[in-house]
């Protein structure tokens, strides 16, 4: 292998010139040769722990706001607060929350999807709850008068009109996930933050690297946002009649 | 609750909002005879609204009785009853996510019908209130116009066949033309149906249009009036029922008769007069003469064979 970075895991870097591929002697923008050559070792493994990276985290972190959502939804007196905590989290410098983690939960990945996962509630609780509050009066009004229990609203009205809100609330949070999981490289070599920080960790930044591995995690964002667009027009066949 | 239409009777209907001062509805009675259209009239804060949801509990009563087929509504169980209720509000409130089909079939659902009784019934419904039974159930509310939404919501209302039904200004949102038609249609339904109706407006003239009986409520919810629409306009109980009639009463009492029902003059000789069917209203006969400056009218039959004259005394005097 001719590449410069560490093994694996959080060890230091090491670089290793002089013998490398004229791809990085030259270093230019994007060096095809190179990306061919490392897609199998260092690309493609980084982009699979980066999608895991973030399904886990905006899965966790849409069935925490969801709880809290249902919370705030039931009892107004709750929303102020909880809104107020998920501002505050998501006010925390992504560098300091993953630094002020590590001595809790070590080095590892835990650390890692415990500062995205508090980083989904911002958006994700205001979406939901905003999502749930927008049923017109009107209609809320004639589910009750036509005999639907607390329930059945909640079920068969609200939830399937909040739809929308929380679609668009999902989207801004993975693409948003997707983009802070690189910095998560700092806490250990983890997800497509790995060789971003591997690129600029060299003398003279290795550009090919960065440009892929950059270049990958906007792909994914993008493929992940409009994935997340088409399942909101299945699920919403009704708003598309406008 | 039986199918047929039922009897309902306001005993001493009472509600006050805790916090405010005097009461929404004021010791209301009334009877609405199983199968008639009571209208409940009134200028704003007469507390019509408040009377017509007390009936399904939206509103819960500070005190009195309201009885539905003798039966105390506490005594149901809330969602049973407003199940068994038809209820129909000026925004409609159909449900955005639903087709059409969904949105009728909604109560009976609720009451766990079969699907194909379902689907029939639909089909039946849409037919009943003028749409279309097969193009118009897969569509969706934003689909269809004010008018067709109304419709829907008269049909999701019938859809389980209630013995009675509220309805909360159910045309106030819609334009005069479409209004009256919807109007037409209506009252078509009720001389089929026979349902038990109670039916909210501040539109006096609809009162009349479309009441059997009209209650005239007064600031504070209390019952002015409750008659014909003929007793309403002829002989107002007070000033305060003679000035919401409006001053113009005399001529929306000739709007609900008939040339039909004046003594005509014998026909000979009256071949220049204009000439109205029997079933025209005296108001829009009078409105022919005013306009044709005549003094009468040669009333026909609607094959057009004349019956006798109607002179324009005969319908002012």
């Amino acid at each position: 292998m001719t590449g410069f970075r560490a093994a694996d895991g959080g060890g230091p870097v090491i670089p290793n010139f002089g013998q490398g591929s004229s791809c990085i002697r030259h270093n230019g923008w994007f060096c095809t040769e190179w990306v061919r050559e490392h897609w199998g070792d260092i690309l493609q493994p980084a982009l699979i722990q980066h999608i895991e990276l973030a399904l886990i985290a905006v899965g966790i972190g849409f069935a925490i706001s969801f709880l809290l959502a249902l919370v705030g939804f039931r009892w107004r007196l709750f929303d102020a607060p909880l809104g107020a905590f998920t501002d505050v989290l998501y006010t925390i410098p992504s560098i300091a929350l993953f630094q002020l983690l590590v001595p809790i939960t070590g080095l590892t990945v835990t650390t890692i999807e415990v500062a995205l996962v508090s980083y989904t509630f911002f958006v994700l609780y205001r979406n939901i709850v905003a999502g749930l509050r927008g049923v017109p009066a009107e209609v809320l009004e004639s589910a009750r008068g036509m005999g639907f229990t607390r329930m059945q609203t909640f079920f068969r009205v609200e939830l399937p009109l909040a739809v929308p809100a929380i679609v668009a609330g999902l989207r801004v949070a993975v693409v948003a996930t997707i983009s802070v999981a690189t910095v998560a490289a700092i806490v250990i070599y983890y997800g497509l933050g790995g060789p971003i920080f591997d690129a600029l960790g060299q003398p003279d930044i290795f550009r090919t690297e960065l440009v892929a591995a950059g270049g990958l995690a906007i792909l994914l964002a993008l493929t992940a946002d409009a994935l997340l667009a088409l399942t909101q027009r299945a699920l919403t066949p009704w708003n598309r009649v406008r | 609750m039986p199918s047929e239409a039922a009897e309902l009777v306001f005993d001493e209907a009472t509600k006050v909002y805790e916090g405010r001062e005097g009461a929404a509805v004021d010791h209301l009675s009334l009877t609405v005879p199983a199968g008639e259209i009571c209208v409940l009239v009134g200028p704003s804060g007469g507390g019509k609204t408040t009377a017509l949801k007390l009936v399904n509990r939206l509103i819960p009563l500070t005190s009195g009785y309201i009885r539905i087929d003798g039966k105390q509504i506490g005594d149901y169980d809330v969602t049973e009853l407003r199940r068994s209720i038809g209820y129909v509000i000026q925004q409609v409130g159909l449900f955005p996510h639903m087709t059409i089909e969904s949105n009728i079939g909604t109560v009976p659902k609720l009451l766990g019908w079969k699907r194909e009784r379902i689907r029939d019934r639909v089909g039946e419904l849409l037919e009943l209130v003028g749409l279309d039974p097969v193009q118009d159930r897969k569509r969706f509310p934003a689909e269809l116009s004010g008018g067709q939404r109304q419709r829907v919501g008269l049909a999701r209302a019938l859809a389980a066949n209630p013995p009675l039904m509220l309805m909360d200004e159910p045309f106030g949102a819609i334009d005069p033309i479409v209004r009256a038609r919807l109007h037409d249609a209506f009252l078509r339904l009720q001389r089929e149906l026979r349902k038990t109706v109670l039916f909210v407006t501040h539109d006096i003239d609809e009162a009349i249009k479309v009441g059997d009986r009209i209650a005239i409520l007064r600031q504070g919810g209390r019952l002015a009036q409750y008659d014909t629409p003929e007793q309403v306009l002829e002989h107002p109980v007070d000033e305060f029922v003679a000035d919401f009639v409006g001053h113009d009463r005399a001529l929306k009492a000739l709007s609900l008769k008939t040339l039909g029902e004046l003594d005509l003059a014998p026909a000979s000789g009256a071949d220049g007069l204009p000439r109205l069917t029997a079933d025209t209203s005296q108001r829009d006969a009078l409105a022919l003469l005013v306009d044709e400056r005549r003094d009468a009218i040669l009333v026909t039959d609607a094959a057009g064979s004349p019956l006798g004259v109607a002179t324009r005394e005969q319908m002012i005097g």
